[in-house]
């Protein structure tokens, strides 16, 4: 374990710098890599046009479902939750049902705690992308993979 | 005519974080799904849901399609005095909704 901790330091600074470099990649694009253009649209419409930068978010939902008409779902926020350094909302998105939004929340200081969840409908495998907006005025970013075994029944209308 | 379920701790701590849970019976039509002659079953949802604590607004949310049936949504907040934590639902076809929970907050 001591040796291992040593060798580890090197390790670990490559990896860290291999994190921060794509982490850097990413801060000028959208906050998942292939995102259908309803859901970068969507996203556009909560943000206008501030940068969306990865991290301080949490997704908590199962990586496989298999029922796809009720899925549990939860957003952490990392935040003192102060009067000077609050979240003010919390936004998800989804990239394959009939509609990008899934729920927008309004919260404040007075929450104590930055976590909200509820049970939502999954109409596909897809990637969700929950979008928080900070009292500084940032956006905050994190998005997760579910794999869906039984959609939603959501049929398209057209 | 519709049932909503509300979880609110009775007792607490001035200062203490609290988790609400809510939960209301509703049917959360999408508008995107077909009867079995074919013809499209229009939107019926709850749009909107608001928390208020002795009156001062504490949560906000807008509700989309993809919320699954008889929404359930939880959040936090911070137990700072006894009184009513009200909760208010709209929605679709002028759905309206109320509720309401008592909390003692002991210091």
């Amino acid at each position: 374990m001591m040796d291992q901790g040593t060798k580890g330091t090197s390790r670990r600074e490559v990896l860290l710098g291999g994190m921060a470099g794509v982490g850097a990649a990413l801060i000028r694009i959208e906050p998942a890599a292939a995102t259908p253009e309803s859901m970068k649209k969507a996203i556009r419409q909560v943000v206008g046009e501030s940068p969306v930068r990865k991290g301080k978010v949490t997704i908590d939902v199962p990586t496989l479902v298999e029922n796809g008409n009720t899925v549990a779902l939860a957003i952490e926020v990392e935040s003192p939750m102060t009067k000077d350094d609050h979240v003010k909302a919390i936004h998800v998105f989804n990239e394959r049902n009939p509609l990008p939004n899934v729920i927008s929340t309004r919260i404040g200081p007075r929450a104590g705690r930055a976590r909200i969840s509820t049970r939502f409908r999954l109409a596909d495998t897809q990637t969700i992308v929950a979008v928080a907006e900070l009292s500084d005025g940032s956006f905050w970013s994190a998005s997760a993979d579910v794999i869906v075994t039984l959609a939603a029944c959501l049929e398209s209308l057209d | 005519m519709a049932r909503a379920l509300i979880n609110v701790p009775q007792k607490a701590t001035r200062g203490q974080v609290i988790e609400i849970k809510t939960l209301i019976s509703h049917i959360m039509e999408t508008g995107f799904r077909h009867d079995n002659v074919g013809k499209p079953i229009p939107r019926n949802i709850i749009t909107g849901f608001v928390a208020r604590y002795n009156g001062e607004e504490i949560f906000r949310a807008d509700l989309f399609p993809a919320i699954a049936a008889n929404p359930f949504v939880s959040f936090h907040t911070v137990a700072t005095e006894s009184g009513t934590i009200d909760f208010e639902w709209t929605g679709d076809n002028g759905f309206h909704e109320t509720g309401s929970a008592k909390i003692t907050v002991e210091s």
